[in-house]
């Protein structure tokens, strides 16, 4: 999964998607917000969704529990 | 008699029909033809990583992303090297060019998009893909192909071309004629009966021919 590295540590994007998605966006409020192109933010949804870490309701995007507590553990992983 | 059957023939896209869907690993993280919905799409592979034609292609096309992007165009490479192939060689053509490479690149290493998109010709290459380029509505309808062997480099300024002529087509119901650029005249599409023939004359008096009647781009 190409959003969560072999060290188990998360990807930039993931990382910098789960933490602004601490509010509910959609997908082209994420886009702007981090400065991507749409498509990448689909592709990281989309496998963020598969793992469990993000709700997708309608239009809106959100964090899970899980992914709350997958950033926590990739903080925890940089020290 | 021994029964031997004939080799499977390679399918290829069609024009006005949906482009092959797929999911695949890129220097950009995996992504879908699906998450490039609303977006023309550019999608091109090049024979290998580290070679100099390939090297020039990939500068020229560089150089035209960001004007493309704000046709609403992206860019997306293909090739069956490995992604580690094409970070490195995005590297060295970063630092020996100064030219960032800013859109993703397929690393194919099973040939699944490029089997699906026809972008192995035997008779060329049966390691490499050869230099295929499929224009892709927002819609995902397959709208242009150019093929180029190995040996011959890409001209970008006719991919550019076609997408502002693919895009000109779609705002107007227009035909773009033989090196057509933007603010060219463009062709109407002829009418189909005596009575509209008629009337395409009385509406451009100075058109050659009821079948052949331009207007400004």
């Amino acid at each position: 999964m190409a959003c969560i590295n072999p060290d188990g540590t998360l990807s930039v994007v993931a990382r910098n998607l789960l933490l602004l998605l601490e509010t509910p966006h959609t997908a082209e409020a994420s886009a702007r917000a981090l400065g991507l192109p749409l498509f990448r933010i689909r592709a990281t949804v989309r496998e963020l969704s598969r793992a469990g870490l993000i709700d997708r309701t309608a239009e809106t995007l959100s964090r899970t529990d899980l992914g709350g507590e997958a950033l926590i553990l990739d903080a925890e992983s940089e020290r | 008699m021994t029964d031997v059957s004939p080799s499977p023939v390679a399918t290829l896209p069609r024009l006005g029909e949906p482009a092959p869907g797929f999911e695949a690993d890129t220097t950009q993280g995996r992504l879908a033809l699906e998450d490039f919905r609303g977006s023309w799409v550019v999608l091109f592979s090049h024979p290998a990583d580290f070679t100099p034609v390939c090297t020039t292609e990939f500068v020229a096309l560089a150089e035209v992303a960001p004007s493309l992007r704000e046709k609403g165009v992206e860019l997306l490479g293909l090739s069956i090297d490995s992604i580690y192939a094409h970070l490195a060689w995005m590297e060295t053509i970063e630092t020996s060019f100064g030219v960032e490479i800013p859109f993703p690149v397929i690393a194919d290493h099973d040939r699944a998009v490029a089997t699906s998109y026809g972008m192995v010709m035997p008779g060329d290459s049966t390691t490499e893909t050869s230099r295929c380029v499929f224009f892709i509505d927002p819609n995902g309808i397959v709208r242009a192909m150019i093929y180029y062997p190995l040996t011959t480099g890409r001209n970008v300024d006719e991919i550019v071309r076609v997408i502002e002529a693919l895009q000109t087509t779609d705002a107007r119901q227009v035909a773009t004629p033989a090196n057509w650029r933007p603010g060219d005249k463009v062709i109407l599409p002829a009418p189909r009966t005596v009575e509209d023939a008629n009337a395409r004359l009385a509406q451009h008096p100075d058109a050659r021919h009821w079948w052949f009647c331009e207007t400004d781009g």
